[in-house]
């Protein structure tokens, strides 16, 4: 037993190592005073600085931040209709038609609203639809948050509420509101995280005129593996562990349920 | 955890499902079925789509009538399985170690399985084109492989690390009285028991890495291209669109048939346990 016990244990330290080592050379090099990512040679924030001067990374960080910000505000609202009306009404369509786009292979999505923006709407691809994606995909992740949060209350409160002469809406305002908020801020944050990250989709239905931060990542990577890169990259990896672990604070099932 | 009762307002209820429904019809189902449409119809004059009245099949005869297609489609199935298997491989025994671990740790272990996914997608990739690069192994098979399974690893721990903290130990103990040596106990008991986990696990690698393009574009050689990489260059590249539509109804119907037998397969299992996502 005590073999076995080694075993498992070496096992899974490797696989620890085997997730953590390669970000850790991402971080690492971003320190590198060295153009080449081959061997370390010094320490410096030069890479950083250089991005602070880099006209299209900025751009491209502007637009991701703008583009997260939108979409998330959006699908936290339709997210949280969502949730609610999964939760009290049970209508049958609505669980496909809200988590099909999380589940389906992201190419998918990504080509269908690219045929849908240019054929049918023939608008010329850029912010607009940008947006609409990513309020597409990030609508399931606040629903099923959301939905969780009220499936562990007590629906007698609401009931209460009712009984005590408040309409829907006060009902709404001063009982579910405040008790579905942490739900709320936690399906942001998630939505903000997706949206900042999207790389798939975004491809697809990005056009030419719009660049965001992946995008840019991307375009790069395909040419060279460069200390900006890993810089840029080291900063977006802070970014996102901040809000998940922010948005994990608030709704600590947050952190399981990603899929 | 009550039911929730009959609400007393018709409209609050339309007030709150309409909007995220429509919304939905509009961005998800409307653009869905018109990939459906456009694999039956012709390439326009200038890519993209001819004119409405004209019907064909040529999108898909174009599929059956070329030997390459069949086997990119092959590779695909070929790489999510080998994919899939590693994943097992490599997440069944830090599921096992979490799950036997004390109540306190296990929490603080699934986090440090999830937070690497905390970085950007590309990151994680072009953390393997600096590793794999000075020691020439990039642009190889190889190399997808192991982007694939680093970019997925994580939906096959949780659940099955899910299905694995729910087996009850006495069934071990049980068999160990019964004269059961440890290899026999994990082959007889807890690895039937835990066929649930790993068919959800699998199809949460096997589905998105038929779809993926970016990891054999950025890690792989000009052999190593999947369905994904073919619908990619349909749009984006060919502008055939009908193709490209065609060939993402077939991926569809790949995914579908898969969703389908994985759904099967848990229900199959002992334990009816659910994976967390």
């Amino acid at each position: 037993m005590k073999k076995a016990q080694f075993w498992l244990w070496t096992a899974s330290l490797a696989t620890y190592a085997f997730l953590y080592i390669p970000l850790a050379v991402v971080v690492l090099f971003s320190f590198n005073d060295s153009v080449l990512n081959a061997e370390w040679v010094g320490f410096t924030t030069r890479w950083y600085v250089k991005l602070l001067h880099d006209d299209d990374m900025l751009h491209a960080a502007a637009n991701s931040l703008l583009i997260a910000l939108v979409s998330s505000s959006v699908s936290t609202v339709l997210g949280a209709m969502a949730g609610l009306a999964m939760h009290r009404y049970r209508p049958r369509w609505l669980p496909f038609l809200v988590l099909t786009p999380v589940a389906m292979p992201e190419i998918l999505l990504g080509v269908s609203l690219l045929l849908f923006f240019r054929q049918v709407l023939d608008l010329s691809l850029g912010l607009f639809s940008i947006l609409a994606a990513h309020i597409t995909f990030s609508i399931g992740f606040v629903a099923v948050i959301v939905r969780a949060r009220l499936a562990g209350m007590d629906e007698s409160i609401f009931e209460a509420a009712r009984d005590l002469g408040a309409t829907p809406w006060a009902t709404f305002h001063r009982v579910t509101l405040p008790l579905i908020m942490p739900a709320l801020v936690a399906g942001f944050l998630m939505a903000f995280t997706l949206s900042i990250d999207d790389f798939v989709i975004t491809f697809f239905v990005a056009g030419v005129g719009v660049n965001t931060l992946p995008l840019q990542i991307y375009s790069m990577i395909k040419v060279a593996v460069t200390p900006e890169v890993n810089a840029v990259s080291t900063l977006l990896m802070a970014l996102t562990l901040t809000l998940i672990l922010v948005a994990s604070r608030f709704a600590p099932d947050v952190l399981k349920g990603r899929s | 955890m009550s039911e929730p009762r009959t609400q007393p307002s018709g409209l609050t209820k339309w007030v709150v499902t309409l909007p995220p429904t429509i919304f939905l019809l509009a961005f998800f189902l409307v653009p869905a079925l018109i990939v459906v449409l456009a694999g039956f119809r012709e390439t326009g004059e200038f890519g993209g789509l001819a004119p409405l009245p004209q019907l064909s099949l040529d999108a898909y005869r174009f599929l059956g009538g070329d030997v390459i297609y069949l086997e990119i489609f092959a590779r695909s199935f070929l790489v999510a399985a080998l994919t899939t298997l590693i994943c097992i491989v490599l997440a069944y025994p830090l599921a096992w170690l979490i799950a036997r671990s004390p109540k306190q740790r296990r929490d603080f272990l699934v986090l440090l399985v999830i937070l690497p996914f905390a970085s950007n997608f590309l990151v994680r990739i072009y953390a393997w084109i600096m590793l794999l690069g000075p020691v020439n192994l990039l642009y190889t098979p190889f190399a997808v492989i192991v982007g694939m399974v680093y970019a997925h690893l994580p939906f096959m721990v949780l659940p099955l690390y899910t299905n694995l903290e729910k087996h009850d130990p006495a069934l071990l103990e049980a068999a160990q009285d019964l004269g059961a040596n440890a290899w026999t106990r994990f082959w007889r008991v807890t690895f039937p028991l835990s066929l649930p986990g790993i068919f959800s696990g699998s199809a949460l690698v096997f589905i998105p890495v038929l779809g993926m393009f970016a990891v054999p574009e950025l890690l792989g050689g000009t052999g190593d291209i999947l369905i994904g990489n073919l619908i990619k260059e349909q749009f984006l590249e060919n502008r055939d669109w009908p193709l490209g539509s065609a060939l993402s109804i077939m991926l569809t119907i790949c995914v579908l048939l898969l969703a389908g037998l994985t759904a099967w397969g848990s229900k199959r299992g002992l334990h009816g346990t659910e994976a967390v996502t």
